[in-house]
């Protein structure tokens, strides 16, 4: 019987062929846990009698979601991490490295047919590289960083298969709110979502990423793709492995497939409250906005630095907004430098901070006020999400949040793109 | 197991920031102090409501978003015994076993704010006394049961040294 990318990830890392709804005891190739999670998993590891990381070169621990400290009980949790990453051999990325699911794919660590865990639910990104990963909680870390292990029950997938060509002005965070607004928030729930079809093979590895970033958002556990040669000379920049591709067998099963042509796409919006709350941005253009985002694990990629600076270079942010940019890693960061990207962005008034979570959790760097509404290319709009609930989160594209800082209130991006 | 209480009722899709806001549990371990805050944005009275052995009754979704494993945490330490939803997201249906919080996936329209409950979690078995009803639960998965039995999966481990589903 054929198998889907998921069926077959698991199947190799168990050791027995393997279908939906079976359950497994599966090795992890990798392991990451942010600041956010790992203080209670290092806390179960020891309550677990742990000892000694089962392979430290394996694991990761990322400090990015208040990286700088905003308090001493913060500080406190990234010492006890700094100290257990110390004591067993871990690499620790600290303070300006970036975001977990940016530096951790920039390790070269993850690629085409690895299974990967993470403490943090948007560790399904890595599906942009044709690997399974997914989130989970600091128990599951534990167990797993001493056993090297987990147990999964193989999820069935959903199949979304993506015709036509994106048209300008719309992008894959776009496309992937579409999706999850036409799904809901819980449409993909338990399952393995599968993007395929020329839209996305049409797409860049910074679009990839955006889109299985989001699988989470359907309650999926992972958000795959197929491996091409633009995966494999993305990988080829950070790392000289060798990955074997895992393709789905013509005959898998799919619990669910739905098509859709996405060559009359329009820019989307997610309004408040709700991640599947989306419309074409023109029935919200014209809402006033106070502050913007750009960044995150989502969107703090070069391409969308670089498609926001197209937009805001030469011009000044609305006298009435605050921009802030995280780019997602120092990488990023640095070659943002070399493009010329972020002279272009501070001189049009964007607060540049420290690569990481920035503001999108709402534990610092940039806590809206009492009924103040944001545009943000983050992947959660949530009440209380950014810290303060009577603040209004709306979630777009880059393009879409840059022009929106430079009229003030929410604008089709497509206005200022020649 | 029976567990008896009051339901508290919630809607669908709550998530992990309304169960405990990403603005506390970056501050601590401490987890009685997290408990505090739980549903703080949907009900800010909330925690003052809950007698120990209480239910949390929701729609559909619940515990969707973050992987924080401070959500079912926070719950637990506020005494509420086990969480009544259609249906729950993934990562926090894991966490909640993970942690020894049961959660029990059934159909919660036949439960009002305040009613009485009996959940007798051998059985799957709900029985609404205000309403003089039963509802049947949809049964966990045996691995799922034998880690919830052997007290979450840090005792699970502490037993066995790694996993142990045989």
């Amino acid at each position: 019987m054929g198998q889907t990318i998921i069926e077959k990830i698991l199947s190799s890392h168990s050791g027995q062929e393997v279908y939906a709804n079976d359950i497994v005891v599966a090795r992890v190739d990798f392991i990451m846990g942010q600041d956010g999670t790992s203080p209670l998993a290092i806390r179960a590891f020891e309550e677990m009698g742990g000892s000694k990381v089962f392979d430290p070169d394996r694991v990761a621990l990322v400090i990015d979601h208040s990286a700088p400290s905003p308090n001493e009980g913060v500080s406190a949790l990234h010492q006890l991490m700094r100290r257990f990453a110390r004591e067993k051999g871990i690499h620790l990325y600290d303070i300006g490295e970036g975001v977990c699911h940016q530096v951790v794919p920039e390790s070269g660590r993850v690629g085409p047919g690895t299974l990967v865990i993470g403490a943090d639910s948007h560790t399904c990104t890595y599906g942009a590289l044709n690997a399974f990963s997914t989130g989970v909680g600091s128990t599951d870390l534990a167990g797993a960083l001493i056993s090297g292990q987990m147990w999964f029950k193989v999820p069935e997938t959903f199949k979304f298969v993506c015709h036509g060509t994106l048209p300008r002005g719309v992008y894959a965070k776009d496309l992937i709110l579409y999706l999850i607004g036409d799904v809901t928030a819980d449409g993909a729930t338990y399952m393995a979502a599968e993007y395929t079809g020329e839209a996305i093979a049409g797409l860049s590895m910074d679009g990839r990423f955006t889109i299985a970033n989001m699988a989470i958002e359907m309650g999926a556990k992972a958000g795959l793709m197929e491996a091409d040669e633009k995966t494999f000379a993305w990988l080829a920049r950070f790392t000289r492995r060798q990955f074997i591709p895992v393709s789905p067998d013509p005959d898998a099963r799919y619990a669910r497939i739905k098509e859709y042509d996405v060559s009359n796409l329009e820019p989307q919006v997610a309004r408040p409250h709700r991640v599947d709350n989306v419309c074409p941005v023109a029935e919200v253009a014209g809402t006033p906005i106070q502050q913007a985002v750009i960044g995150t694990c989502t969107n703090g990629r070069l391409e969308d630095l670089r498609i926001a600076a197209q937009i805001l270079a030469g011009k000044r942010i609305h006298r009435d907004v605050r921009l802030i940019v995280a780019p997602a890693s120092k990488r990023i960061y640095l070659q943002a430098m070399q493009e010329g990207i972020i002279q272009t962005l501070v001189e049009s008034g964007a607060a540049v901070v420290t690569p990481g979570c920035g503001p999108c959790v709402g534990t610092h760097n940039g806590v809206p006020s009492d009924g103040e509404n944001v545009i943000s290319t983050a992947n959660r709009n949530f009440k209380g999400r950014m810290g303060n609930s009577k603040a209004f989160i709306y979630l777009a594209s880059p393009a879409t949040v840059a022009a929106s800082a430079l009229t003030g209130r929410i604008t089709d991006p497509r206005e200022f793109l020649g | 197991m029976l567990l008896q209480g009051k339901a508290h009722k919630f809607g669908n899709d709550v998530n992990t920031d309304y169960i405990i806001s990403g603005k506390y549990k970056f501050k601590t371990l401490d987890m009685q102090e997290l408990a505090k805050h739980v549903m703080e944005d949907l009900d800010p009275d909330f925690y003052r409501k809950i007698n120990a052995g209480d239910f949390i009754v929701a729609g559909r979704n619940f515990g969707c978003g973050s992987s924080r494993e401070q959500a079912p945490l926070a719950i637990k330490h506020a005494r509420i015994s086990a969480v009544l939803a259609k249906s729950f997201a993934r990562i926090f249906y894991r966490n909640a076993i993970n942690t020894g919080l049961p959660v029990v996936e059934c159909d919660t329209d036949q439960i009002d704010p305040g009613d009485e409950l009996v959940v007798d979690l051998s059985t799957g078995v709900i029985t609404n006394k205000t309403k003089g009803l039963t509802i049947a639960a949809k049964p966990l998965p045996p691995v799922m049961i034998k880690i919830l039995n052997d007290g979450g999966l840090v005792a699970h481990f502490r037993k066995y040294g790694g996993f142990n589903f045989d």
